[in-house]
Parts: C-alpha cells; structure tokens; sequence
C-alpha cells in the first residue's frame, strides 16, 4: 500500500470526507423537497454569523472537545472507550454534588472543586471496565457500553428518589448557589471591551478544554506515561518486552479517558443548566468518537472536529426552527458526517493513495 | 544434442510495488528433472518471482513458458492446472484436519466426500511408495511435527499431479536431520523425473541438493552457474555484491565466574502446557552459551522468562542474587535493573514498536531512566540526538532517527534494537535469533558486535535455530528439546549429527542412520499424540 503525504492524511481526507458528506446531505434534502442551499446558508448564519451562534456553537464544542479528549486517549493504548456518555452523566453527578454541598465562595474555587468532583466521579465510571478488561479480558466496547445504561439508570433513580426538591415535579437537582455560576464569554470580554452575546451558554469551561488539549497532548507525546500508553496501543507483546505492565497501564489510561469525559460537566452541568437534569449529556459522549476519529486522536484535531460537531448542531437547530426540515434530517446529516469522516475512511483513502502514486509515477518518468 | 525443452522459462519478467522495482527484467530458464537453486538476500525479489509463477501476483512485463509453451498464469488455480506445485514455508494445512483431509481439500472429485478419500488414501499409499514420502494418513495435522506437515504439503502439490514443484525456504522450521530427510525425498523426486525449485538463503544447502544454481540481488538475477561450478564464497559475494567473510572471525574464550544461574526453571502456559520442565543452566562471564533447538522445543520461552516477560518457578541469580521469578519484581524493567539486557527473537513484535520513530525505539525498555527526563517531560530533541549518534556507531542505514522503525530493513531493524541494548553496558546479554531475516553483509557485523562484547567480559546467551550460527559463535553449546535441556556440548568435540540428534530428542548414537531415527521419532511422537486423544 502506498503512502500519502502527512498533510494529506491530515488534511486532505478529512476535507473530501466532508464535502462527499455533504453532497449526499445536499441530495437528501432536494429529496425532501428543500432548497440545500439556503439551508447551507441558514446553518452558517445560524451557527456562525452572530456571537449568539457563535456562542452556541462554541459551547457545544467544549462538550465535544471533553469527550473527544477522552476517546482520544483511550485509544492511543487501543482501548476503544465508548462509555464517555456514562461517564459525563457521572462527571454532573460529581458536579452537582460539589455544588450543592461544599461551601464555595467564588466561582474560581467553585471551577476548581467541581473540574476535580466531575473528573473523579467519570474516572471511576471508567475505572471499573478498564479494570474488568485488564484482569479479567472483558471486552472493553462491551462493558463501557453496558455502563452508559447503569449510568442512566442510576442518575434516573438518584434524581427521582434522592436529590430532587421536596415537592418538585421535574426529576431534576436543585438551582446551584449563585456563587457557582460560571462566568460566560461575555462576561470574560466585556472588560477587553469586546461584545458578545448574553444569551449564549459558551462560558469559562471553554478555556479549560483548551487547557485539557494542550496538557492531553503533553501527556501523549511529552511525558513516560504518554510514551507507555502509544507503546501498548501499537504492541501489546512489545510493551510487556519492555517492562510495560499491560494491566496497569490499560487501567491508568482509562481512568484518565474517563476524568476527562466526566471533565464535560463543568460545561454543561455547571456553565449551561446549573443544576443536574435527566440525559444532561444529550450524546455528546457518542459525538466524542466521531470527533475523535475525525481530529486523527490528535489534540489539536479533536478541537477543530469539536468546533465542526458544534456547528452542525447548532446549525442543525436553526433549521429545525426556521425551516419544515424536520429535525431528524439533521441527525442524518450529523450522522453522514460521522459516516464519512469516521468509518468510511479507506474509501477515500485508497483511491487519493492511487492519485498520489500515480503522480509520483508521472514526475519520476 | 540439442539441450532438452525448458521445464519453465521466464523471459523478462518485471515486478514493480509503487516506486519499489521487486523483479528487473528476468529471465531464467529450469531444465526438466532437476534441482534449481535460488538464492537471495532477503528482499532480493526471490519470493516476488515465485508469487509472479504461482499465479500471485501478475508480472507487469515478460513472458511465461511451461514445457515450452506460453502460459497465462493469473491465478494459482491456473498455476496447479499449469502443474506447478508450490510449498509454502509457512504451511497452509487446516491444523484440524486429518492429512488425508488436507490433501482432497480443493482437489475433490465430486459432492460427496468419501470416494474422494477413498480414492485419495491409495494414490497416496502409491505416492508414499514412489517417493518415500511417509505420513500418517488419518493423524490430524495438529498432532504431527513439522517434518511430517512439510511432507503433506508435498503430497498436496503431488496428488494434484505437479510436474514442477517450488519450494520456499524450506528448512527454515527443520532440525538437520529433519533437513536430511527432506534433501533424500528432493533427490528421490529429480530421479523420477519432477522438477524442483528450491529457495534459499543458505548456502550449505545450495551446494548440497541443486544441480543449477541462480543467484538474485536487488531484483535482478545476478548470475545463473552450475552448482559443480562454484562455491560457497563466490556464491556470497555474487548475493551482496563484495567479499564477505563467512567465518566469525573470534580468539578462545577465557570465562570468569557464573554471572546467570538457573535452576529448575518451569513454565506452565496457558492452555496447560509444559513449556520448561525445569531447565538448569550456568551462563559464566566472557562466554557466548549457544542454546540450540528446533523453533518450539521452549527457547522461546526461556528467554521471555529471563527477559522478565513471562513468569516462572524454579530460582534464578544473577552475580549470586536471587532474581524474583513472578509479578512486578520479574518484568522487564527489573531485569534490566539487575544487568540484563535482551535482544529478542521477535524484533518486530517485541524488541521494536513499529510504529514508532527510531530515537523513541532507542530508549524502548529505558525509558524509566531519569535521565531522559527534565521535571515531568522527556527530553525528546536530546533523545533524539543521543540516537542519532548510536545509529552511525553501530551503522544503521539510513542513520536518520525520526524515521520510523517499519521504515527500516530487517538488518537496519536488527542493528537499533543491538545499539539499543549493547550501549548500556549490560552484564549479561540474551540474544534471540540475532541473524533471522538479517542479509549476510549486517550478518557479519552483529556477529562481530557480540563477540566484541563478550571480549569485554560480558556473559551472552545466544538462541538461535540456525545451527552454522550457534556452531560457528558459542564457546558452548547447550540443546534444548521439548522444555528440556537435552546436554552441553563444545564446539570443537561435536558435530551437526550428534546436535542434530540432540535436538531432536534422541540420545545417544543409534545403530541406524540418523534421519531414519528422526522419522521413527516422529511416527512414535503421532503415534503417542493418537493414544493419548482415547
């Protein structure tokens, strides 16, 4: 098999990925009835021509950017974690937890407190498939996927029983103090004296998903652990050659996946609701694998993807306000898009493989 | 006299794989009823050639003559139509099917199996006749050693009616014996008039068997001579194209004290299988301890034992320290804390991550060390430096450390996991198949390396299934068979026959030649396996 050019791997595939995308999407909406392009159009002004959308989409990229994040780790050791869902719904617990029973003073610590409550309660949601496959060989897809419903579950019986208000009907968590609110972006730049939307839900949590990319890439590729991790994710014979305990390993990076799924909470539990709802995570821990194999389980690929993934949603719900494009279409675009950019992947990498050796070919005749 | 019609001719035959030319404007031509030798460095488009005329691969210019006619061979149906037989060195039997079941399968005559085997069980009977090709019709191949595997793949090639027969690196998984046998079946089949190809890397074994000999390098046929003709040396310099010293070239060894006791080593694996039943050995200090075997008889999991890769019961020391045998304290990193360094066997699987660039495969088992690190981050430019340097000392080319290690050629490979292990100065050294997949020229060098270590008074421990490799580098030989180890031998006190016997299980001198022995070995061995399933 030939090989391609890195920019081509990295930016190329994903780019024809994303326009075979949304041709198919394109004809599916003529199918309906619709005009695709007005409707490109409505998506862009909807999700990025304004701060309000732009507020939008940015919060749910820092979802996304979490569950990406956690995927991504867990998969430079070949564990495909597909529990982030179960995980983040843990991660609100933490939270919601933090919240409503330490004294918190300003919302600094509040951040603090809550980024570590979130972390630990998703790490140990992890911890325990991550433990079943490295003693016990059960498949890790299987349990952390078994995990999502036990999560489910036991948010569903915690909120209903136990932490919903005395006489509330909604099986939901009371109001966090105001000292915990999160600020938003406009609160951050309105004293750079730069106006963005008070309406929007993107807040503070942004930053700590960046600062989540940057040390997740420090960690794969800068320290021992992270070496560890890509050592056992290509070779498990190889890892235990160098000293590598394979057990130890797949555990310590799944708790790691998992802190930094339940991480999401401070975004949507914290910035956005403020208090612990019912599915609080709305699937951006299954958004997070097509995020993570779209950005290559690279830092930096993750947070375009999420930004991606945040504009189609976004973009998605002004349709489904504005137009009769009724609002299972836009799972179906979403959906293509995972498709394309995910698990269709050789089918755009073999023919442009063909197109580079055949290049090659023609310069060196 | 004109000479005979070809029994295959190729006539500029051309492989390119993307920007890699595999086979440059070939031509060869094989005579009926004789043995014809190819050999070639690993990569050297050997392999390639044989795919093109099994119907593998299409070539991409050139011609095909089988018996003097054109062929078209675009599959390996065509090429058994064709009747060209091909055995593989890697078998393709079905592990639990009976041997006659392996040699009908996709050769059926009809639906219904049982006159097939019928009729297959006596054309085999008159082809183990003809051509002393002994089998155990009805033993599943799973049971039956590898000689016998290697002698259904030929019946296979035979009961399809092969006239040609081309066979792949064949001794690769054979004792000499076992490899004796095989050369007595191969000369049995020329004087009956079938064709024989026979691939190979090994010179002895060219000069042994084949009538005709060619020689391939980088693609191209180098020279076709007649195997009267030649030698061994000039058949070396023809396939790496300069001189090549053949001999290690090392002073008698002067060993210290024992630097690597073990006692009672056993291994129970997972399936419960014995796979050491206790293994006693003293490796002393400036010695090289060659550990001969057939591949499977337990040196693998020696070392991986050793290593720290596999646990273990029994006792080990090391410089008169007890060594822990199982959990944390007997991983990888513990013995190399304790002086022992290890080159294995399996340099893709294990002493290389592929995938990784050559300066991170530099530190690969040394990573722990503090030193690559500043505070909590590795100091990868540093690293990447430090590799660099390693690489142009032990000659590894291309000396470029951020190439990746797949990137490398087996030799190349070979040489990062040796710089790797070698520079740090280990007390003890375990080498697995130092050579395998390695072309002669990086040959002589890592021959030389480790000599030069042992010459600094280190203890090496050298397992290899090549036995010119094990007879020509140990200072002493130890045979191991079946988990077992069989006897110590010197060098100079003992012979291919005697190991060879060894290493097939066999004690003593027995009052028949030695591959009947072997054989008979191998009938018992069916025989038990057969017993023991009731």
């Amino acid at each position: 098999m030939d090989r391609l050019p890195r920019w081509a791997d990295i930016v190329l595939i994903p780019l024809v990925s994303l326009v075979l995308a949304a041709v198919l999407s394109a004809l599916v909406i003529l199918a309906i009835g619709e005009d695709p392009v007005a409707a490109v159009q409505l998506m862009i002004t909807g999700a990025l021509g304004s701060t309000y959308g732009w507020g939008y989409t940015l919060y749910y990229a820092t979802n996304f950017i979490f569950t990406g994040l956690a995927v991504s780790v867990a998969f430079h050791a070949r564990m495909f974690n597909i529990g982030g869902e179960g995980q983040a719904m843990l991660g609100g617990l933490g939270v919601a937890l933090v919240c409503l029973h330490l004294p918190l003073p300003h919302w600094s610590l509040a951040l603090i407190a809550a980024t570590a409550g979130a972390a630990l309660f998703g790490a140990l949601w992890a911890l325990v498939p991550g433990w079943l496959q490295a003693r016990r060989g059960s498949h890790i897809v299987i349990t952390t996927i078994m995990f999502n419903f036990i999560a489910a579950a036991l948010l569903n019986y915690l909120l209903v029983n136990l932490m919903r208000p005395v006489g509330a009907m909604d099986p939901a968590t009371p109001k966090f103090p105001t000292a915990t609110h999160l600020p938003t972006l406009h609160d951050l730049l309105a004293p750079l004296g730069i106006a963005f939307s008070k309406g929007a839900p993107a807040n503070v949590s942004l930053l700590v998903g960046l600062l989540a990319c940057v040390l997740v890439w420090l960690l794969i590729w800068r320290t021992r652990l992270g070496y560890e991790i890509r050592a056992l994710g290509h070779s498990e014979t190889g890892a235990r050659y160098a000293g590598i305990g394979p057990a130890r390993t797949i555990v310590i990076t799944m708790v790691i996946s998992g802190a930094l799924a339940g991480g999401m909470a401070i975004n949507n539990v914290m910035g956005e609701a403020e208090r612990l709802v019912m599915n609080a995570t709305e699937g951006a821990g299954f958004i997070g694998i097509a995020v993570a194999l779209m950005g290559r389980n690279h830092p930096f690929g993750v947070l375009l993807a999420a930004i991606l993934f945040g504009f189609l949603f976004q973009g998605g719900a002004e349709l489904a306000l504005w137009t009769d494009i009724p609002r299972e279409l836009i799972v179906v675009i979403q959906a293509l898009v995972i498709l394309f950019t995910g698990a269709l992947d050789n089918m755009v990498r073999r023919p442009l493989a063909m197109v580079f050796a055949a290049l090659r070919k023609g310069r060196e005749a | 006299m004109t000479p005979p019609v070809p029994a295959i001719e190729l006539r500029g035959i051309s492989k390119s794989f993307g920007p890699v030319r595999a086979n440059r404007d070939i031509s060869l031509s094989v005579a009926p009823g004789t043995i014809h030798g190819i050999i070639g460095e690993n990569g050297a488009g050997k392999s390639t050639l044989m795919s093109i005329l099994y119907g593998f691969y299409r070539a991409d210019a050139g011609e095909i003559f089988i018996g003097g006619t054109p062929a078209d061979i675009p599959d390996s149906q065509a090429a058994i139509a064709a009747g060209i037989g091909m055995v593989f060195q890697h078998f393709k039997l079905v592990e639990t099917f009976t041997v006659l079941e392996n040699v009908v399968l996709g050769a059926e005559d009809g639906a219904r199996l049982r006159p097939s085997l019928a009729r297959a069980r006596a054309s085999l009977q008159a082809l183990a006749d003809e051509y002393e090709l002994h089998v155990k019709p009805d033993a599943l191949i799973q049971d039956i050693g590898v000689g016998m595997q290697q002698r259904v793949e030929i019946l296979k090639a035979l009961y399809r009616e092969a006239g040609i027969l081309i066979l792949d690196e064949p001794t690769g998984v054979l004792t000499p014996a076992e490899a004796d046998q095989l050369f007595r079946i191969l000369d049995r089949l020329r004087n009956e008039g079938k064709t024989i190809i026979l691939i190979t890397h090994k010179l002895r074994e060219i000069m042994e068997i084949t009538d005709t000999v060619s020689v391939m390098r980088r693609g191209e046929m180098t020279a076709t001579l007649p195997t009267a003709e030649t030698d061994p040396a000039q058949l070396a310099e023809l396939m790496v194209g300069r001189k090549v010293l053949l001999r290690v070239d090392k002073t008698p060894a002067t060993p210290g004290k024992a630097a690597l006791e073990a006692e009672g080593l056993s291994v129970i694996d997972g399936q419960g299988v014995e796979r050491l039943r206790g293994i006693d050995l003293t490796l002393r200090a400036g010695e090289i301890l060659g550990l001969a075997g057939v591949a499977g008889n337990g040196q693998s999991e020696l070392l991986e034992v050793l290593g720290g890769m596999r646990d273990a019961t029994g006792r080990l020391r090391v410089n008169g320290r007890d060594l822990a045998l199982t959990g944390r304290a007997a991983d990888g990193q513990a013995r190399r804390a304790a002086g022992i360094a290890h080159v294995p066997e399996d340099r893709q699987r294990e002493g290389l991550i592929m995938q990784f660039q050559a300066w991170e495969n530099m530190i690969f088992g040394y990573h722990h060390d503090p030193a690559l690190r500043r505070g909590p981050l590795m100091q990868n430019a540093a690293i990447a430096r430090d590799a660099g340097v390693a690489m142009q000392e032990y000659d590894v080319r291309p000396p470029d450390a951020r190439l990746a290690a797949r990137n490398f050629s087996g030799g190349n490979q070979q040489k990062i996991v040796l710089a790797r292990e070698m520079r740090r100065d280990p007390e003890i050294l375990l080498v697995g198949q130092p050579t395998r997949g390695v072309d002669i020229g990086a040959i002589e060098f890592i021959h030389s390396q480790i000599v030069r270590l042992r010459d600094a008074g280190k203890a090496i421990l050298l397992v290899s299934v090549e036995l010119d490799e094990i007879m020509s580098l140990s200072d002493r030989i130890a045979v191991i068979f079946d988990g077992r180890i069989m006897g110590e031998r010197l060098p100079g006190e003992t012979d291919e026959g005697e190991l060879g016997l060894l290493m097939a299980g066999i004690e003593g001198t027995p009052d028949k030649p030695a591959w009947q022995a072997v054989e008979d070995a191998q009938f018992a061995q069916a025989e038990a396996v057969e017993k023991s399933h009731g």
